[in-house]
């Protein structure tokens, strides 16, 4: 029985198995990155972003049809130029960073859902906008695995200017020319998970992955080591989570959404019973306090 | 010798000047207290000597080989991060460290050292965000030690600090001077200027006085220093002496 419900669907099903290794893929990848993005007061930014792929993808969908290198390599410009638009408006004009990137992605969205109707049905949109986890092929897993190696390699590579540029600013600017090509190469980073991202879960959900389960860490420890180690672990928790419960709940629960839900459900639960600040904990503390 | 040398200096944030035409040297191992009225350009002076900020004409001319330390005002750090004291004092290391290099047993012990010295000692697995402003400070100062530079600047180290640890980060900052190190501080505190710094910076975008602090430090000066830096908010904006 329960071997059934928790184990079965991966042995039986090669495409269980697939969804489970590109979701492991992306949660180890995106999860550090959520966490840089919260620390660093950018999940709008990673949201904005996640949008802002969308009509290089949809150009690519446009001309070539479902083609993996075609979509990738539009989202991938189309998520650069945006980043550094964006960055360009704000230090440019009176506009503040989040209103400029709000002004972008909300024209990429629109760009891009007309885009992918101009030749495609309402079902290619679906697709596009919330990817299809359960049809991952081997150009996909090894896409999705060689973005995690990249980001998990320059992270380690670049994690102290990271840690410093989050920190304290002036500080390493006081030492180092770094903290431009640190932001630059970070930026880059996060395109590149969530074009990864992009192909399992769709433009919409890809930065799920990334900012839910660094949301839900947060409320389990204030250690920079361990919350990079437990957003990654509730990432691939959530994955496996969200994938059993869609294949139990037969097709009326899409894979995607039910990824994204599990974290979901994580964070709510973190929010509540979660260890550093967490609702319910803090409750509790509250009466001792104030005696 | 000079370790600063400040020729027609002028500082300031889109084409609008804060610190005016400023000339003088800091002189190799002098302890200057830099002082002025709010709005003066005193941190905007210490950005341009750090490189932080480009001056809009002049020059500032260094001793070669010596190393810069920066301590900016508190409240460009964010203190929400999660890390732990020891780490953020092992920043200091970044000079020998870099972006890659080991931080060994030898480091280790240093920055134990540098701990110990400003009394955090226990502290060192404490998140930054518990720490009250004055241990704050004091991590700070760690960090300053294991920088071991030459050449020491403080953005109003003590401004939002109890009493103890004023006296104490002080202390710090006597000992550097006795090391023969440079150290020019952004200071409020008239009377704590009075007491430990030997020489003064009267600052009101332009120079009011610098040199010896009992000689800069007058009654008279202080009140020219205000006036100044009112009439030239009044006036506002572009370099006119330039146009001139």
């Amino acid at each position: 029985m329960l071997y059934d419900l928790f184990i079965g669907p991966f042995a039986e099903f090669d495409f269980m198995r697939r969804a489970l290794v590109g979701i492991v893929a992306l949660a180890v990848g995106g999860g550090p990155i959520g966490v840089f993005l919260m620390l660093r007061r950018m999940s709008l930014t990673g949201d904005a972003m996640a949008h802002a792929i969308l009509p290089g993808a949809a150009l690519g969908y446009l001309v070539a049809g479902f083609s993996l290198p075609a979509m990738t390599f539009g989202g991938l410009a189309a998520g650069f130029a945006v980043a550094l638009l964006a960055g360009a408006v704000a230090r440019a004009t009176v506009l503040k960073e989040d209103a400029s990137l709000a002004a972008f992605y909300l024209i990429s969205l629109a760009l891009g859902v007309t885009i992918v109707s101009l030749r495609g049905s309402a079902i290619d949109l679906l697709h596009v906008l919330f990817g299809n986890v359960l049809a991952l092929d081997d150009d996909v897993l090894i896409l999705l695995a060689s973005v995690t190696t990249i980001s998990l390699t320059t992270l380690a590579a670049l994690y102290r200017p990271l840690v410093l540029e989050c920190v304290d600013p002036g500080f390493l600017r006081s030492v180092s020319r770094s903290g431009g090509v640190v932001h630059l190469t970070f930026l880059a980073l996060v395109v590149l998970n969530l074009v990864a991202g992009f192909n399992a879960l769709g433009t919409l959900l890809a930065v799920g992955m990334m900012m839910l389960p660094a949301a839900a860490a947060r409320f389990w420890t204030a250690d920079i080591t361990r919350l990079l180690l437990f957003a990654t672990g509730f990432g691939i928790l959530s994955g496996y989570a969200g994938l059993v419960v869609s294949y139990a709940a037969g097709s009326s629960l899409p894979a995607g959404p039910a990824v994204i839900l599990a974290a979901g459900v994580l964070y709510i639960f973190s929010l509540l019973f979660g260890s550093q600040g967490g609702l319910a904990r803090r409750a509790l503390m509250r009466p001792h306090l104030q005696r | 010798m000079s370790a600063i040398r400040l020729a027609d200096l002028t500082l300031g944030y889109d084409r609008h000047p804060a610190v005016h035409h400023l000339s003088g040297t800091i002189e190799e191992g002098s302890l200057t207290a830099i002082v002025g009225p709010n709005g003066a350009g005193k941190s905007t002076l210490l950005k341009g000597i750090t490189g932080t900020l480009a001056p809009l004409s002049g020059s500032i001319a260094f001793s070669k080989g010596k190393r810069l330390a920066y301590l900016p005002q508190s409240a460009d750090l964010d203190r929400s991060f999660p890390i732990h004291v020891y780490d953020l004092v092992a920043m200091g290391l970044w000079n020998r460290a870099g972006i890659f290099g080991r931080i060994g047993a030898p480091d280790a012990h240093r920055i134990e050292h540098a701990i110990a010295a400003v009394g955090l000692t226990g502290f060192e697995r404490r998140p930054i965000g518990t720490l009250s402003g004055g241990q704050m400070q004091r991590a700070l100062f760690a960090r300053l030690l294991l920088q071991d530079a030459e050449i020491i600047l403080l953005d109003e180290p003590f401004t939002a600090i109890d009493a103890r640890t004023t006296a104490d980060l002080l202390a710090l900052v006597q000992r550097w001077h006795g090391e023969s190190r440079t150290v020019v501080a952004v200071l409020h505190d008239i009377e704590t200027v009075r007491r430990a710094f030997p020489r003064t910076l009267l600052l009101a975008r332009e120079a009011v006085a610098w040199g010896r602090t009992a000689e800069v430090l007058t009654p008279e000066n202080l009140l020219e220093a205000r006036r100044m830096v009112e009439a030239f908010d009044r006036q506002a904006e572009p370099c006119r002496r330039d146009a001139a």
